[in-house]
């Protein structure tokens, strides 16, 4: 099964363990990623607001740089995914949109038919066109007894993306129980992470970060399976603001779902791309007696001078 | 933008109007029953000047300075949930990425963080062809109150330990062929 693939720019580099685990995935599974060349970014969830013709362009670029043998295109991020598949339906659907995409496509040389292609994220790929049955094939060492919240978020299934119920979605969910973990079902699992909210307005993203990782607690999860990067970077890189605002002690490892599917399969930490996250994953792991690669310790703490302190002493005490 | 202009364009008179041209498929905003479903299902709803049910009743209403100066677009985080229940299907979101295009465009916007975000996010979009996340946030972070988000250098070192944060940008290979088609698009969009 060969796909045409498109990463992001964050899968070159601050969710690299996701493009890694995904690749070490793949090759297991018989499919075959062909990467865009020189795709662009998609212009995340900022582009739309400041201009539209232009966001749509964007998008549309990579649409037209795939090659002509290949129909699908894949993408493990779920924001590129909805910018990719809403182009593609929006220029089907509306044909002034797509003319003036086009006019603005062959200044530079290129052009895209809506529909010639699908849109697909990477989940909808594995579980429905290599399916939970070859998945289950591959794995050798099931996460027997690890307690896994799938956190799927909003772009994956919605708007109405087809693949999954979009307020219940449930494919991650099966595709873990495939993998032996114990999953949680919790009742925020397709709630919003607050996106970029994290850089704008700190408060309001903490507040949405809080209820899904408090969520997750309550049902005793040891760590939560992602989709996409956003995602990650706001439950595990702003998991320990979120505490420091709220006064909680939330310590939930937060990794992406190849990952797990790559321990799974047998693969080392290194090759399911552990160790990157900031939240480590070392003791939830340790259950299913995964090896973490070492992680830098950061430079110990200064500790202030005991000496330099002029603590009184009683009278007779001295001498 | 709708099937029906292409036959008959007519430009738009009122602000409801305006918002409607500008989005697509967003001639169903006249279908707003004034349910409240989206607000119901908005995670962010709580911290938004009105809720979007209210937005699209004064949207309809044309108060076009109230709207663009409120901070309901911008505290819209693109989940969906509202255009999924929508009973009306309209494209919400899509509407709300309108009115941030809007109170761009008029400089009406009150809180200038959301918008320069955006802005500088695709300014480097638009430089390098990719999102340049270093760059992004010392650009930004240090004109937007700066103080208040020492925090964040932990965060830039925790990313930099773990190799999550490219130091450098890099460039796509044919920028002259992107910048071509942005400009061209720009263009076209000046014109519509």
């Amino acid at each position: 099964m060969k796909y045409a693939y498109y990463p992001g720019c964050s899968l070159e580099r601050s969710a690299a363990s996701y493009h890694t685990s995904t690749m070490a995935v793949a090759g297991r599974l018989g499919l075959v990623f062909q990467e865009i060349d020189d795709w662009n970014c998609c212009g995340a969830t900022e582009y739309f607001a400041i201009n539209l013709l232009p966001a749509y362009a964007l998008v549309a670029r990579n649409l037209a740089l795939v090659p002509n043998d290949l129909t699908e295109l894949t993408a493990p991020c779920s924001a590129c995914y909805v910018n990719l598949k809403k182009t593609d339906k929006y220029m089907g659907k509306y044909p002034d949109l797509a003319t003036q995409v086009n006019q603005a496509l062959v200044a530079g040389g290129l052009h895209y038919d809506p529909g010639r292609l699908q849109v697909r994220h990477l989940l909808d790929v594995i579980v429905n066109d290599v399916g939970y049955q070859k998945v289950a094939e591959q794995v050798v060492k099931p996460l027997s007894g690890l307690r896994v919240a799938p956190y799927y978020g909003c772009l994956v299934v919605r708007p109405g993306n087809g693949f999954d119920n979009p307020e219940h979605p449930t494919s991650m969910d099966r595709l873990l129980r495939v993998l032996g973990a114990e999953v949680v079902d919790y009742p925020l699992k397709a709630q919003c992470c607050g996106g970029h909210m994290t850089q704008i307005s700190a408060d309001v993203a903490y507040e949405l970060i809080r209820r899904l990782l408090h969520n997750a607690a309550e049902y005793n999860a040891d760590l939560i399976a992602c989709v996409r990067p956003m995602c990650q970077l706001n439950l595990d890189a702003y998991q320990s603001n979120v505490n420091r605002h709220f006064g909680t002690d939330y310590h939930t490892p937060i990794l992406y779902f190849t990952q797990l599917m790559a321990l799974a399969f047998g693969m080392s930490a290194k090759e399911a791309g552990l160790g990157s996250e900031i939240v480590s994953a070392h003791v939830a792991l340790s259950k299913i007696g995964v090896e973490m690669p070492k992680q830098e310790k950061g430079k110990p703490r200064k500790r202030p001078n005991k000496q330099a302190l002029p603590m009184p002493t009683m009278p007779d005490e001295e001498a | 933008m709708m099937a029906s202009e292409s036959t008959q364009p007519s430009p738009p008179r009122t602000f409801f109007e305006e918002v409607m041209a500008k989005t697509p498929g967003g001639e169903a905003l006249r279908l707003c029953l004034q349910c409240g479903t989206c607000g119901g299902s908005c995670p962010s709803g709580e911290d938004m000047d009105y809720s979007p049910r209210r937005i699209f009743a004064m949207v309809e209403a044309n108060m076009k300075d109230k709207v663009l100066r409120s901070n309901t677009p911008w505290n819209c985080v693109s989940c969906y949930y509202c255009t999924e229940r929508c009973p009306q299907e309209i494209p919400i979101t899509d509407i709300m990425y309108t009115l941030k295009r809007m109170a761009i465009a008029e400089g009406l916007y009150e809180d200038a963080d959301a918008p320069d975000w955006s802005q500088t996010f695709i300014g480097l979009v638009e430089q390098y062809g990719r999102s340049f996340e270093l760059g992004l946030a010392t650009r930004y972070h240090l004109t937007h109150r700066p103080l208040g988000k020492l925090r964040l250098g932990t965060f830039a070192l925790d990313m930099l330990r773990r190799d999550r944060l490219a130091l450098t940008p890099r460039p796509i290979k044919n920028m002259a062929q992107l910048k071509t088609i942005l400009s061209k698009a720009k263009e076209l969009e000046g014109a519509r």
